[in-house]
């Protein structure tokens, strides 16, 4: 057969999901990056501005904020997910009965919908009459107002005006942490069994036979031999937390993205500039600069990554 | 001495074990069962603080009346429509594309596919805006196409059953072209029946997501009839912001199919999630 039969057979295989790409994903990064350099808007197209929208970001607080409060919802989520999802997968890697129902409980929020899930725990949140509030008060403790309070964590715990940096995330922010962290167990318990199961058991035979306790085995043999799995999960919780939405636009609010704009986080930021004030050039750039960031960290931790993870 | 101190020790660590993970388990439920004890609340019921944990005399009739105030079939007939129709053009697109990376020799194959790769890693809330404003030139705008049509084709799903289409021995295809099976004969009754674990997985992903895709059919969609369910539920929430027992009424009848699902076909959801994060 001739290179263009083959290459003509190739083609109609490819087709129909070359047809789709092209249109849908590729044509409308190109798009977005010609949108970028237009003032435009619901009229249409407006004056060419050059980097304008890009020089006006950077000039932007309120792109600042929702960065630094994505940035916050990251580096809350991560440590919960990873902690909690690896202890839990080690607990579960030993003869346990029961196994397979622990495993299908804790997946249930992952394939829930996340809008209903968003709502009871805006219910649960509720400052004045949820749960959360009720089980505070009676374990003795003061009720708080989560969705609603705009004061940062660290200076809620240490009762003290703080530098804005320091202040963390909002409380209303890190009320969302909780719930993404509570979803998402599931998903990482099931990636980190899968881990575990690929570490060689006449590791652990060694160490029983140097008599290592419980501690120093973990230590020392699972969380080396893990690190490619939690070298994976960090990544995937990263980038799935830089995009969160939904929650925010469910729960927070109204306007969404408040108390304050303390959970104004980018991708609602973008979707508020695009469609509640109609700025598609702006919303677009915002866009790209997400995709630069994500991009940005996707080699970071690849090339820092490497280093640090152990690989048998 | 050392022996019973030895079982101690291992009954406690045991115990301890259990009584974490269904600690874990509660708090993982908990949730889901204050949705469902909401929804069979009397409104007055619902907003007593303290709350009751269980509803005293349940409340059937929240979901008759939630169900009248909102056209539930209608929501889940669009999702399972757009879900289905964006299964099929999924399989249909990625089989046939996954063979041409797999098994097909032609020029410029591996820039065709790290091309594709590159472009899985753009990250989908860059699609919003540029995505709503194309659809709005072709005039599509508020169709079932804008929701459907756009996810038809996949570069994940074409990336992992290519990856599984590379393990079927090239003896095979030898073998089938002298029996006289064309490409197409051998991709659909060779290369398919055999790959069904990896199809498998695409389909769970593929109903999953646009089962929960909301960002998307929130921004394609203006009229009611057309918008799936968690769009819909979505609205309806918004719009009664303090009927809570409503609410929950609604949100448990969204939650439940899915869980119906999950539990028919956790096996295979589970296995898929566990094998979609392994490294090739």
């Amino acid at each position: 057969m001739n290179e263009r039969r083959k290459f003509l057979k190739a083609f109609l295989f490819l087709l129909p999901a070359l047809v789709i790409l092209i249109i849908f994903r590729f044509l409308p990064i190109v798009l977005s990056f010609f949108i970028s350099f237009f003032n435009w808007g619901i009229a249409g197209k407006g004056s060419f501005v050059g980097l304008g929208n890009y020089i006006e970001i950077f000039k932007d607080e309120k792109f600042y904020q929702s960065l630094l409060n994505t940035l916050w919802y990251v580096l809350t989520v991560l440590p919960g997910t990873i902690i909690i999802s690896m202890f839990i997968a080690v607990l579960l890697n030993q003869k346990i009965k029961f196994k397979g129902f622990f495993r299908t409980t804790y997946f249930l929020p992952e394939v829930t919908s996340i809008i209903a899930i968003s709502f009871v725990w805006k219910w649960i949140y509720h400052p004045k009459i949820g749960i959360a509030n009720y089980i505070l008060t009676s374990l003795g403790m003061s009720p708080l107002k989560w969705l609603e309070e705009s004061r940062g964590i660290f200076e809620m715990i240490f009762q003290r005006d703080l530098p804005k940096l320091l202040e963390g995330p909002s409380l209303a922010l890190f009320s969302l942490s909780i719930m993404t962290i509570w979803k998402s167990i599931g998903y990482n318990v099931i990636i980190f069994l899968a881990g575990l199961q690929n570490i060689p058991e006449h590791y652990y035979e060694s160490a029983k036979i140097d008599g290592a306790n419980v501690w120093q085995t973990f230590r020392h043999i699972t969380l080396p031999l893990l690190s490619p799995t939690t070298f994976y999960v960090f990544i995937m919780t990263t980038i799935t937390s830089f995009q969160v939405f939904a929650p925010v636009w469910m729960m927070t609010g109204p306007p969404a993205g408040g108390p304050l704009g303390t959970t104004n986080v980018i991708v609602y930021y973008l979707y508020d500039m695009a469609f509640n004030y109609g700025k598609y050039g702006y919303g677009t750039s915002i866009a790209f600069i997400l995709f630069l960031i994500i991009l940005f960290l996707t080699i970071v931790q690849k090339k820092y990554g490497e280093k640090n993870v152990f690989y048998e | 001495m050392s022996f019973m101190n030895r079982i101690k020790r291992i009954n406690f660590s045991m115990v301890l074990t259990y009584f974490i993970l269904i600690v874990i388990a509660l708090t993982i439920l908990f949730p889901f069962f204050w949705m469902v004890s909401t929804s069979l609340k009397t409104p007055v019921e619902a907003v007593k603080f303290p709350p009751d944990i269980f509803p005293k005399n349940p409340q059937l009739n929240n979901y008759v009346t939630a169900c009248k105030k909102v056209n539930f079939t209608r929501y889940f007939i669009n999702t399972i429509f757009i879900a289905l129709t964006q299964l099929v053009g999924v399989l249909f697109t990625s089989i046939l594309a996954a063979y041409a990376f797999a098994r097909l020799d032609f020029k410029g194959r591996e820039i065709l596919f790290i091309s594709l790769l590159g472009l899985m890693m753009i990250p989908m809330p860059v699609y919003i805006v540029p995505g709503y404003m194309l659809l709005q030139k072709i005039g599509w705008i508020d169709t079932y196409f804008a929701q459907i049509v756009p996810w038809m084709a996949n570069i994940f799903p074409i990336f992992l059953l290519r990856q599984h289409f590379k393990t079927i021995p090239k003896d095979l295809y030898d073998a089938a072209v002298i029996d006289g099976y064309s490409d197409i004969g051998f991709l659909f009754k060779v290369v398919v029946p055999l790959s069904k674990p990896a199809l498998t997985t695409i389909s769970i992903f593929s109903i999953l997501a646009s089962w929960n895709s909301f960002i998307w059919p929130l921004v394609v969609t203006n009229s009611d009839s057309i918008r799936p369910v968690q769009v819909g539920l979505a609205y309806f929430i918004q719009e009664q912001s303090t009927s809570y027992t409503l609410l929950m009424a609604a949100s448990t009848f969204v939650v439940l199919p899915l869980v119906i699902m999950f539990f028919l076909a956790q096996k295979q959801i589970i296995e898929s999630y566990a094998r979609s994060g392994l490294k090739d």
